[in-house]
């Protein structure tokens, strides 16, 4: 085996074990079971374009250039970190972070939409955490709703010429938050309050989600740009692979 | 470059920050999941417990709920395997870089 076939040798085992024992778990996710057959096959039905989408993206990018492949595992493995760790919240109670927001800026929200549909699931499966029946809601809420919005702010920041390393922080954190107020919208669809309907129970349900993932948007932030400020001294050609960094930029 | 060093000791520890006190600020506090929040605030909506019609398909295999050190041990495995791949591409970089930069200098 020459050197570049050791690299990617090695990437796709590293991808083989994120998409092969992934044991996930997101405590934001709608629980199994809680959701009409109707809601369920709805939720899946919107997905569908997005995968086929995200499959062909992930494609592309790994034909564009085979390096980044590893910049996809980072993505995949940085996911798998961050949703596995439970931290306390200013309310008194758990939640955890996505950690879709940063594949969405390194390699387009499309693609983390693979990525995320893996890691749920398996954290369906194993973890008994979100579920299979409830697979389609989840993963419209944080792997297609969550990265197109931490890939729309990102674009728009970088646009406005805000500091890169503000822009990754803003796009990571305000997408984490946005996935919770997708589950709170999902689960209000289908509980509609007696009184008030739909807008009174959404309220109802963010107000138990966004307190408690507040600060953990904000470490999820914090991390993101941790992570591209690694990857942007060590891996400055992978980065030019994908597109994240301009030839000549440093 | 020393410039960015102190930028990311000053955030890990912001980071740090924000995840541990909490603990230390409500004591006393369960810290539950916000998952069983969410279903708390379901029974309040409907005025009745809600009765999940499908059961996540490992209690159905195992018949019963998984243990809970089974469930530390999974989100363990989870963690390690993400750090292990992150580590494990950081440390190549890394000294890819070192092996480009003396290879220039010579």
């Amino acid at each position: 085996m020459n050197f570049r076939q050791k690299i990617i040798f090695t990437s796709s085992i590293a991808i083989a074990f994120i998409f092969g024992i992934t044991p996930v778990t997101n405590a934001m996710h709608i629980m199994e079971g809680y959701l009409s057959p109707m809601y369920c096959i709805l939720w899946g039905a919107i997905c569908m374009p997005f995968l086929v989408w995200g499959y062909f993206s992930i494609k592309k990018t790994v034909a564009k250039d085979r390096k980044s492949i590893t910049l996809i595992a980072m993505s995949g493995a940085f996911i798998f970190v961050v949703s596995s760790l439970k931290i306390p919240s200013v309310t008194g109670s758990c939640s955890h972070m996505t950690g879709t927001g940063l594949g969405a800026i390194l390699i387009g929200a499309s693609s983390v939409s693979i990525l995320g549909l893996i890691v749920l699931i398996f954290q369906a499966v194993l973890l008994a955490h979100g579920g299979l029946t409830t697979l389609g809601a989840n993963t419209f809420s944080m792997a297609i709703a969550g990265p197109l919005v931490s890939f729309g702010i990102y674009k728009l920041c970088i646009k406005l010429k805000v500091n890169k390393y503000v822009s990754v922080f803003l796009a990571a954190s305000i997408g984490d938050l946005f996935t919770y107020c997708v589950t709170s919208l999902q689960l209000a669809l289908a509980y509609p309050s007696e009184m008030g309907g739909i807008q009174v129970s959404a309220a109802k349900f963010l107000a138990v989600f966004a307190p408690t993932q507040l600060p953990l948007a904000i470490i999820e932030g914090i991390l993101s740009v941790l992570v591209i400020i690694g990857l942007e001294t060590y891996a400055q050609s992978e980065l030019r692979g994908i597109g994240f960094l301009k030839v000549g930029e440093k | 470059m020393k410039n960015k060093k102190w930028t990311v000791v000053v955030l890990l520890i912001v980071a740090l920050l924000i995840a541990i006190v909490p603990l230390f600020v409500l004591k006393g506090a369960e810290f539950g999941g916000s998952d069983d929040a969410g279903s708390v605030a379901i029974s309040e909506i409907t005025g009745q417990e809600y009765e999940p019609w499908f059961t996540p398909v490992m209690e159905t295999w195992i018949h019963g709920e998984l243990p809970g050190e089974v469930e530390s041990l999974l989100f363990c495995v989870q963690t390690g395997i993400g750090v292990g791949i992150m580590a494990f591409l950081m440390g190549r970089f890394v000294e890819r870089t070192k092996q480009e930069k003396l290879r220039k200098v010579q």
